[in-house]
């Protein structure tokens, strides 16, 4: 079976030359990396708004681009949904308008598309309908760009850093919008950031992206403890992404205990019904490394693993290098000094006891 | 003093005023089709010559009035090339009619009307015309609901600014369809010849007050339909 997405691409512009090669399944592909990475070029490919000089863009194995059969289907016949960064709502148009814009349009090529009461329940917006884009927050923008694209009855859906231009307050707000649409809805999404929460929080796929090509696509724990990416300028801290379930609150301390594969985790966020699965992530430079088991330390949390992998060392000669460890199945990465590698003797294979400092919880 | 508007005016003013209001609409519909087009193609096109079409637009802008006038009746003229064209294939007559008036003050008003378009049309957001493409608008759409719409206050103002330009044209219209009573004579030509003849001022002033009252009016109602659109594209 054909991918969801298979892009390989090149189109110069200017000074800047993209050259992305792409194949995802994922429900929410991440388009991650520094800015001008080519993020947005990529996007906007997909999208029909640029035309790439060579290559192709297939979409459920139907060609969208495809510059060696001569095919480029326009913008307006792709059915793909696009919300910007900055919502580009039509001024002269209410909120009402604005959301059936797109449904106007595919309303004669498939009747049995998203109705205008499901993604107003979706995206809380059904007290907006009468009002002017003019007077909308940041935020409500934000839903009402989502929701139009959504009525146009899209078969993939591109966000290009929808959240950037948005303060915390209102990312928080949208956040669980995007968590519910990859969930429920039936259409992928390809989403572009360069914020490491955005992406691990909400990406399936990422697709590490630097100097407008590719560097590497594949789950998000994956990606996200790869040692040899981390070198790569714009890419993310290493960190871990582990999946846990919630076994139990204890209410005298305020501490949720959260089993994982790598063994039992406390954290310090007591609002979860028990039996729930989240996604918790570690950052390397949250964890200790010791040879032996700890006592008489503040941190709770001690994991047992195996050093799989010691990350190279780059040329600049940094102080730091990354370790891979293996705890129960589970890729744990830490971050230590290259001195400290040195001063425990520390080989793959190595027996290792890991502290963790902090862990973030993802999936609230 | 306080008389009726009919008995104020005799019947040769009255004619005047009609017939000014008659050119000066027709000259600002004929042209507005003309005038997007140009406008459209000196804001979004890129093309050899744009500048060439640009000075040619300025033109009548730049030149004595009576030289366009004289340039329209050598080609509109019932033996120039244009006029004769048109006079063969069409039956229609140009040269000392109301509709070289018309034509007249439609050249004069037209760098006018196509400056304020054009500068309406390069403020469009190209990136909603963009979004309106990924929502399944054909290019034609895109243009009927999102850029029409958009650069409406600049069309409008085109317009009115065509029309005030005709009501006052007076150089170029003389020059190509002379000043025959009842059929050329415009408003401002009208006064000119009050003021040639002994004992015309009075006449010469009542058609003065009309043209004022008529060019404040056409600029209020371009105040009036400026704000009302601009309150419905209120910034986003």
């Amino acid at each position: 079976m054909s991918p969801v997405l298979d892009i390989a691409v090149r189109h110069r512009l200017g000074s800047f030359q993209l050259n992305a090669e792409l194949r995802s399944d994922g429900r929410l592909t991440a388009l991650f990396g520094a800015s001008g990475s080519g993020k947005t070029s990529l996007v906007n490919v997909i999208g029909g708004l640029v035309r790439p000089q060579a290559g192709h863009v297939r979409l459920d194995g139907e060609a969208l681009v495809d510059t060696e059969r001569g095919i480029f289907l326009p913008k307006h016949r792709r059915r793909i949904g696009y919300v910007f960064q900055e919502a580009r709502l039509f001024p002269h148009l209410s909120v009402r308008q604005n959301l059936l814009f797109g449904h106007w349009f595919s309303k004669a090529s498939d009747s049995n598309g998203v109705e205008l009461s499901a993604v107003l329940e979706l995206l809380g917006i059904g007290h907006l309908l009468a009002r002017r884009p003019g007077a909308l927050s940041g935020g409500e923008k934000q839903r009402v760009a989502i929701g139009r694209a959504l009525l146009a009855n899209p078969r993939l859906l591109l966000m290009d850093e929808p959240l950037s231009s948005l303060d915390e307050a209102r990312k928080t707000e949208i956040l669980p919008f995007i968590e519910r649409l990859r969930d429920e809805s039936r259409i992928p999404i390809v989403y572009v950031s360069h914020s490491i929460t955005e992406v691990a929080r909400l990406a399936t796929t990422v697709a590490l992206m630097d100097g407008g090509t590719v560097k590497n696509c594949g789950p998000t724990s994956e990606i996200l403890s790869r040692l040899d990416l981390a070198a790569l300028p714009g890419a993310p801290e290493s960190s871990s992404l582990i999946e846990a379930e919630v076994v139990s609150f204890d209410r005298e301390f305020g501490l949720t205990r959260l089993e994982t594969r790598a063994g039992p985790l406390l954290v310090g966020r007591g609002d979860f019904e028990p039996g729930r699965k989240l996604r918790i992530r570690i950052l390397a430079s949250d964890v200790l490394v010791s040879i032996g088991p700890l006592s008489g330390i503040s941190a709770l949390n001690q994991l047992q693993g195996k050093v799989t992998e010691i990350g190279a060392i780059p040329e600049s000669g940094t102080s730091a290098v990354d370790l891979r460890i293996d705890c129960g199945g589970e890729m744990l990465t830490a971050r230590l000094t290259r001195k400290s590698v040195a001063a425990l003797g520390l080989a793959v294979g190595s027996p290792v006891h890991a502290v963790v400092k902090s862990v973030s919880v993802e999936t609230p | 003093m306080l008389e009726t508007a009919g008995a104020w005016l005799s019947p040769d003013e009255w004619t005047a005023v009609r017939l000014s209001l008659l050119v000066a609409t027709t000259a600002m519909l004929a042209s507005l089709p003309f005038g997007l087009a140009v406008a459209f193609l000196l804001a979004r096109g890129k093309f050899w010559g744009r500048s060439l079409l640009d000075a040619a637009v300025h033109l009548p802008l730049i030149l004595p009035p009576v030289v366009t006038g004289y340039l329209l009746l050598i080609w509109f003229g019932r033996r120039g090339p244009v006029g004769q064209l048109l006079y063969d294939h069409f039956g229609i007559v140009l040269s000392f009619r109301w509709t070289g008036a018309a034509l007249a003050s439609a050249v004069m008003g037209f760098p006018l009307m196509v400056r304020a378009m054009r500068l309406s049309i390069e403020a469009v957001d190209r990136k909603l015309e963009d979004a309106a493409g990924t929502l399944g608008a054909n290019p034609v759409w895109v243009f009927a609901v999102v850029t029409l719409p958009l650069c409406l206050p600049g069309i409008l103002a085109g317009m009115i600014l065509s029309f005030a330009k005709a009501m006052g044209e007076f150089g170029a219209t003389i020059t190509f369809v002379s000043n025959i009573p009842g059929e050329t004579q415009t408003l401002p030509s009208a006064i000119y010849t009050f003021t040639q003849v002994p004992g015309g001022d009075a006449g010469a002033m009542r058609l003065t007050l009309i043209s004022i009252a008529i060019s404040v009016a056409a600029l209020f109602a371009s105040e009036v339909m400026a704000r009302l659109v601009a309150r419905r594209i209120a910034a986003a």
